[in-house]
Order: structure tokens, then sequence, then C-alpha cells
């Protein structure tokens, strides 16, 4: 395939965050909320996308890598007298230092990935089942650590103080480095690499490749997206550490095998379509009007319309709504091609 | 009393063999079904909670306890059999992986009905909270509910090992939990022997649910939420394929949260999660099988 007809695959995902952006920029403050969310979640379901999707190894660890990078850009940008009040146990290293916006981000990014090479080092020798069962371990060490150990952050309570410097555009911006980073990724012979162990472990292996060092790679590289995610998404509300748990794994585990795990047009589709309907049944719980109907769900419907979405999903189209392929313009029919098929099938 | 170091006393002790014995009948409910299905039950947590807003209904229309045992072993049963009708079947055959994913599905849309059709605050479970208070055995005391759940286990345990031992149905299921397509080949009914398995892991979550509900009344929406993790955890660390490995994984994560949790101070015993899950994190590492599991060294190919 001439590399012409490779631009669509990263410009569509691209095009898509930048038509998010675009609308939310046109709508009041009350639906821009939605929209900076939405695009704030596709940049975690990418990273989540970089591991699960190249490498088709399930892990539940990366929203602790979010959690790890919204506590570093959070702790190290709320200013220092403030710190003090909001965070009385906080270690004093951490009093004293405060970084700007951009440069709380790349801390966040590099914390991000420092630990997801640490965690993946001994982690990504597993697969399969104990693979998903260590990693949830990983989540729930870190989830643990971090609701007690006051030293390193506030603790149970929510952040506060710490500018709020994701608008539209610092959350389209981080949407689009994290879908480059990972485009960028899947393109490099490594991603090659990583998606041949996927397809055939023993093939790979034969060829030359090494499985844990292809899976450790992808690793970190997922958990410096998402401890990028996590500081954007820190500098855009007052994230609170329950906030990044169960929950958010189940919605962001469900928007990946919606969109499609295998490629980056399911995972940054199924962010979109899902942080949809999962905003939409929420504002339901005080009434959104639709076309004059007055439309009022309890709390909780959100989750159970994303469950069924996703259990739906798994057993008829276990390939996601993309069918976890990558964005392509139709093509011409050839002949030889139609023939070429027609002698595979027989 | 020869426990007596490390602020360690009977009524601790019998507490944390309690916990173990509640967690080793949810460990076998859970290993059973992964044993014909090879799918790990993230709901078993769920199928827990909505027994126990059966013993709260129970206990609010005011039917003497069995009576409510009984309606909870049934309910429980009723949606483990639904669950399995409408996911697990659909699903058969796919990854373990995926099937983990989906039962993480399911999880969250029966916690979120629970919390839709109960609210946040949940209903109150009291009818067997008198097991609560202590029994005076030869000078210690020691809590009813801990003598009950530990006889209780025992109890169902045994059974379990019984019916799979000495009967058909359970020779047919340590068959399908060995290699369930030779096992169907030498005609073992698939559906049967899944059903089985299903129906005794609700029944075994039913009287999990009795016991637990003793100490938590307040029942919501993330009753058994937790414990089925650390059960899970435990599954996995004593092995899953079989059931006797994971019935002491399972107790062991039990017993070490009771006991550690009681022996432990409070600016200690919070960290005690992470402590458990790196546990876990080193037993996959270096003993993929499991603790208690002999290692069989081959690698399946396709």
């Amino acid at each position: 395939m001439s590399q012409a007809r490779r631009i669509p695959e990263l410009l569509v995902p691209v095009l898509l965050i930048l038509a998010t952006a675009w609308l939310g920029l046109h709508l009041s403050i009350y639906f821009q909320a939605y929209f900076l969310d939405t695009l704030v979640k596709v940049s975690i379901v990418v990273a989540l996308y970089v591991f699960i999707g190249n490498s088709g190894v399930l892990s539940f660890g990366t929203i602790s890598f979010v959690a790890v990078g919204a506590w570093t850009a959070g702790v190290l940008t709320v200013p220092s007298e403030q710190k003090q009040f909001t965070m009385p146990g906080l270690s004093h290293f951490l009093v004293t230092h405060t970084v700007g916006n951009v440069a709380s981000l790349a801390l966040a990014a590099a914390v991000g990935g420092v630990f997801a090479l640490v965690v993946g080092l001994p982690l990504m020798r597993l697969s399969g089942l104990a693979a998903g069962i260590a990693t949830f371990a990983v989540l729930g060490i870190t989830y643990n650590v971090l609701t007690h150990e006051q030293k390193i952050g506030p603790g149970l309570n929510a952040f506060s103080g710490v500018p709020q410097t994701t608008g539209i555009w610092q959350a389209a911006i981080g949407g689009i480095v994290c879908v480059v980073v990972a485009y960028l990724y899947q393109r490099t012979r490594f991603g090659r690499m990583l998606r041949a162990t996927r397809e055939d472990p023993a093939a790979a292996t034969a060829s030359g490749i090494s499985i844990h060092r292809q899976r450790l790679l992808a690793f970190t590289l997922s958990g410096a997206v998402a401890g990028f995610a996590g500081g954007i998404y820190v500098h855009l509300q007052p994230l609170q550490v329950n906030g990044l748990y169960l929950d958010l794994t189940f919605i962001t585990l469900a928007m990946l095998v919606v969109g499609g795990a295998g490629s980056l047009l399911g995972a940054v589709v199924g962010a979109l379509a899902l942080n949809g309907i999962f905003d939409f049944f929420s504002a339901a719980t005080n009434t959104v009007d639709v076309f004059g109907w007055h439309l009022k769900v309890p709390a909780g419907t959100a989750e159970i319309v994303l469950g069924v979405l996703m259990a739906v999903v798994l057993i008829l189209r276990p390939n996601g709504i993309t069918g976890s392929r990558e964005f392509s313009l139709p093509r011409r029919r050839r002949p030889v091609a139609d023939l070429e098929k027609a002698r595979a099938t027989t | 009393m020869t426990l007596a170091f490390l602020n360690l006393s009977w009524p601790v002790f019998a507490d944390a063999v309690a916990l173990g014995s509640i967690y080793a009948l949810m460990a076998v409910g859970i290993g059973l079904v992964f044993g014909v299905l090879r799918l790990v039950n993230f709901a078993y947590g769920q199928l827990m909670m909505a027994g126990a807003f059966a013993l709260a209904f129970g206990a609010q229309w005011g039917l003497p306890n069995w009576e409510s045992i009984l309606f909870c072993i049934g309910v429980v049963v009723a949606l483990s059999l639904v669950m399995d009708r409408l996911v697990f079947r659909p699903l058969r055959g796919h990854t373990p992986a995926v099937m983990l994913v989906a039962t993480f599905a399911v999880a969250f849309i029966l916690q979120n009905i629970a919390l839709i059709a109960f609210g946040s605050f949940g209903k109150t479970a009291g009818g067997l909270a008198y097991l609560q208070e202590p029994w005076d055995i030869f000078g210690v005391e020691i809590r009813k509910i801990a003598i009950v759940a530990i006889v209780a286990a025992a109890a169902c345990l045994a059974a379990i090992q019984l019916l799979l031992t000495r009967t058909p149905v359970g020779l047919h299921m340590r068959a399908a939990s060995m290699d369930f397509e030779t096992a169907r080949m030498l005609g073992v009914r698939a559906n049967r022997v899944i059903t089985g398995a299903v129906v005794i892991s609700g029944i075994l979550a039913a009287v999990a649910t009795v016991m637990l509900s003793v100490e938590q009344t307040q029942v919501t929406s993330t009753f058994a939420l937790s414990d089925t993790i650390y059960v899970l955890m435990g599954v996995v660390l004593g092995g899953l394929n079989r059931p006797i490995p994971a019935t002491l994984g399972g107790f062991s994560i039990g017993f070490a949260f009771g006991l550690l949790g009681g022996v432990l101070p409070t600016n200690q015993s919070q960290y005690l999660p992470s402590f458990i899950f790196a546990a876990v994190i080193v037993v996959l590492l270096l003993r993929p099988n499991g603790l208690f599991t002999r290692a069989t060294g081959a690698v399946e190919r396709l």
C-alpha cells in the first residue's frame, strides 16, 4: 500500500478530535464541560489502546498510570502557599517545588512512563488471565497507596487549587498528541513486531522477536501516554482518587472494546461515541429535553447502558463497531483482486 | 494464652479463621465455574449483593430466618442461571481475558441496577445480627458467627468434596475441568455439567452472603465488591484450576486479612490490601500456576 493511502489513518482520528473541539467551542460553558471531558477520555482510551490494542494482552493497569500522572501534575502545580492548607501532610520537597502547566504535563508523562516500566519489567512475562489479574493488583495497590499516603497528595480528598488550564484547546491538543504518538508507534518496526506477537506468538518468537521486550516497550509508552492524559485530566477538574479506580477503568475499557480494541480509529471512535452516550444519560439525571420530551432517568442509568453495550458488542461483534480496522478510503475494485479473492475462498 | 504475642488473641484468631472460611466458600464457587467454563466471574460479588438484598427483604417482610435464607439461595441461583444463559453461554470459547472483561461489564450493570432500585443507602438485613454476640468457650469469648461460619464452611466444603469424588455429576465436572473437549467426546453433557457448576457456585455464593450479612447488616450496591476482588486474588494465588488449591488460596487471603487486620495498628493495616496485592503479583511471577499446585510444565499449543 502506498504511503499516500495511509494518510487518512492518522488524519481521520485527528479530524474527529478537532471536530469535537470545534463543536464544543461553539456551545455554552455548560455543554462545553461535556466536550472537554470527552476529549480527555479520548486520551485515556488511546493510552489503553497503545498496550492492549497492539499486544492483545488484557491490562487493568492503565488507570493507575493515569492516577499517578494526575497526582504528579496536580501536586506540582498547586501554588506553594496553598499546599500547606489543602495538603497538610505533604512532604517538604513537594511543598517547596512548583512547576508550570506544560512542565507538569511532561513530568506526568515521565512519571507514568517510569512507573509503567518498573511495573512492566517483571509483569510483562505474563499473558492472558494472569496478566489481567496482576495488572488489576497494580491498580489496587496504586489506589490503596494514593488513598492513604498524605505525603504525596491529598489522600481521599479532592485536589483543590490546581490551576484549571485544560480548556478546549489544551484538551484537543493533548488528545491529538496522544493519537499521533500512538500512530507513530504502531507504524514503527517495534509496533509491527508487537502486533506480530499478538497474531501468532509462536511464529513471532521463531522470527527472533522478543515478546517480553516488545510488550515492555508498549507498556511503558502506554504508561507515559496515560500519565500525560492524567495530567490533562487533573488540570480540568478537581480529581479525587475514587474517580480514578474501578469506575474509570470500566468506562474506558468499555469504550475501547465497543470501538474496537485492535485499531486506533476504534479507540477514538469508541471514546467519542460512548462518552457522548454516557454524558447524555448522566445529564438526563437532571432532565434533558429531547425533541420536546422531558427525559429524566435515575443516577446509574449511564453505567447500565454502557455495560449492556459492552456486553452486546463482546458477544455479537468482538472486534468492535470499527471491526478493529483503521480508516481507509473505498477502493476501486480490480478484476485481479477479485480473482485472487475467489481463488482464496475455494 | 500462647497467642498473646503480637496482640493476638483467640477471638481475633477465630474471626480470622471465620473470614478465611467465608472466602474459601467464595473461592470454591469461583473455581468450580472456572473449571468448566474457563471463566473468571468478576460478577460473583454482585450475585452475593443480590442475595444480601433478598435477605434484607426477607427481614422487612418479617419472614423467619430460615425462609429468608432459602429466599436468598433461590434469588442467587436464579440470577446465576440467567447470567449463564444470557452472557456466559454466548461467550463460550472466547479467551478467558475476553470473558473476564464481559463479567466486569455484568458486574457494573448489576451494581447500578441495585443503585437505581434501592438507592445509595440500600437496605438493612438485620435478621441474623444476634450472631454477633459472643459465646463463652473455656473462658474465651468467641462470637457466635465465627463458629457458625467455620462449621457451615466446613460442612459445605465436605459436601462439595463428596459430590466431586463420589457422584457421577462430580466425576463429569472434574473430567470437564481437566479437558473439556475430551470429556465431551467421552459422553459428558456440556450443558448439564456447566449448569451444575453454576448452580452449586450460586448456592455457595448464597451461603457466603448469609455469613457476610451478619457483619455487614447495611446492604448497599457495593456489598461484597471488595471481598470478591480479594477472593479472586486468592483463587489465582492458590491455583485456579483445581478446587482444593483454589479453596486454600481463598482461605489464606481471608485468614491473612482477618489476622493482620486485627493485629496491626491502623496506620499499618490500612496498607494491608497493598501487601496482599503485592504478594499476589510475586506469586504469579514465581508460580504462574498457583502456590498449591504442582507445576505441569506443559506449554499449551494452539
